[in-house]
């Protein structure tokens, strides 16, 4: 656990120092959002609509930071490193997964405010604490998948491309029920509380993930 | 030796097998065009639904067995294993587009378009194929190759688990437009039409066996010969091996 906590901290401190991947993926987001604007040619957007442009958007922008997870290890030498230091291996993932779950969060951060101010038109006020849920267990999948793929595109040439390849099908199930669970939330009179079944589905594909990444991680490093 | 034992392995029983796969599909063919009855909605074009179901059912099984290979691999370090996984996931892409393609023209003729969305099996069945069509390239951009065997297996176990998750949701998420013809309570399929069924999705997955040890047997043959030239003739007889995305 301390292996974790101290990665983690590793990780945000150089994030903090140099902010090369959440900026980035901020203002991606928002000029994404900018040019689904012009795309659509209409003021404002509703609905499943919105929902999944949001998802869509929030997937796109992870996967910059995703692509980036682990150059600093491979460049660095931070994989020698760490395969030096006697601890335990999967401490890695949890660590990766954690980081990229705090840089998904701010993303949302900026992103969500963006996408209420410039594309939504319900406001989001009163859905807001459903919509919280859906993202979280979003980010969730989001960071489970996209830690595994970055330890496997990482080692890879060409790894920028091998990168959403692998990862955008993996995600294609969550992205769906993302969208499904939100689309609810966003639209003018919709309810205040995602769907269950979505929630569930979402619920279940983090877990199932998140063990089969787990089980399988140590593979991607030893050497 | 021990890479002649395997190969001669392979080899064994080939022959019995290409020839009940051949009796076998064989025998499905005469019974869709003789025996199975016409498609009271559908007519004649239902009958490429005995040749696409089988082809799309044996793909996905051939994909998660190739998943289950791969965890052979990560259990034992073997190549062989590697190997069969990937011979196993190949065959599988091999037989997914031949379902994905008589699918789209299933879909033509009977609903008027190549491709339906609100067909959750046909779209995640995409998604699937979409998956594992990364499979090569990314076998192809690990150059080392004990490192591309482990990452192309943790990639296939993952890939194998996913494919019932995603058939999961995506079913959920849509209406069924499909006929359920493979329900736990068997179906609404009249007796002659699942006899005529059942045959065909033998004789296919007769043919993916018969293909996945044949090719099996090749690549065996290929590294004993190039072990054998490097033995007999010295190292400068055997071209040096080109990057590839099969295991060598």
């Amino acid at each position: 656990m301390r292996t974790v906590a101290t990665i983690v901290r590793k990780d945000l401190l150089l994030e903090l120092r140099t902010l090369e991947t959440v900026p980035t993926m901020g203002l991606f987001a928002i000029a994404t959002f900018v040019i689904f604007h012009f795309g659509f040619n209409r003021p404002s957007i509703q609905g499943q609509l919105a929902a999944g442009v949001l998802t869509v958007t929030l997937l796109f922008a992870g996967m910059l930071g995703v692509n980036r997870l682990f150059v600093a290890e491979r460049e660095q030498g931070g994989f020698d490193g760490f395969l030096l230091a006697p601890v335990d291996r999967t401490a890695m993932f949890v660590a990766k997964a954690a980081s990229l779950l705090v840089f998904l969060i701010v993303l949302e951060v900026i992103a969500v405010p963006a996408f209420a101010l410039l594309l939504l038109q319900p406001s989001v006020g009163r859905s807001l604490p459903g919509l919280v849920a859906v993202l979280a267990l979003a980010d969730v999948a989001l960071a489970v998948i996209g830690t595994l793929v970055s330890a496997i595109a990482v080692q890879t040439r060409a790894r920028d491309l091998i990168g959403p390849l692998l990862g955008l099908p993996l995600l294609i199930p969550a992205l769906l029920a993302t969208a499904r669970a939100a689309g609810p939330l966003l639209a003018v009179h919709g309810s205040s509380a995602p769907p269950g079944k979505w929630m569930a589905i979402l619920a279940l594909y983090d877990l199932v993930f998140a063990l089969l990444a787990y089980a399988l991680f140590d593979y991607l490093l030893e050497d | 030796m021990a890479s002649s034992k395997q190969s001669t392995t392979y080899g064994r029983g080939l022959r019995g097998l290409a020839t009940a796969t051949v009796a076998s599909i064989g025998l499905a063919l005469a019974l869709v065009f003789f025996y199975a009855p016409l498609d009271a909605d559908q007519g004649f074009v239902q009958k490429i639904f005995y040749i696409h179901v089988p082809l799309a059912t044996v793909s996905l099984c051939g994909f998660v067995f190739g998943g289950v290979l791969a965890i052979g691999y990560l259990r034992t370090g073997e190549k062989r294993w590697d190997l069969r996984s990937y011979v196993a996931i190949h065959m599988a892409l091999i037989f997914g587009v031949g379902g994905l393609i008589t699918g789209s023209i299933w879909a033509k003729a009977s609903w008027g378009h190549w491709w339906v969305w609100n067909e959750p099996t046909l779209v995640s069945f995409l998604i699937v194929l979409l998956l594992f069509a990364t499979y090569q390239p990314l076998r192809f951009a690990i150059e080392d190759p004990e490192r591309q065997a482990r990452y192309a297996s943790v990639f296939a176990v993952v890939a194998g688990a996913f494919v019932p998750l995603n058939f999961i949701a995506v079913r959920l998420a849509q209406q069924y437009v499909h006929p359920r013809v493979l329900t736990l309570g068997g179906g609404n399929l009249p007796g002659s039409m699942r006899l005529t069924f059942s045959i065909a999705l033998v004789g296919i997955a007769l043919l993916y066996v018969t293909l996945w040890k044949y090719e099996m047997a090749a690549k065996n043959a290929r590294m004993q010969i190039r072990a054998l030239r490097r033995a007999l003739l010295g190292d400068d007889a055997v071209s040096p091996l080109r990057r590839s995305a099969a295991p060598s």
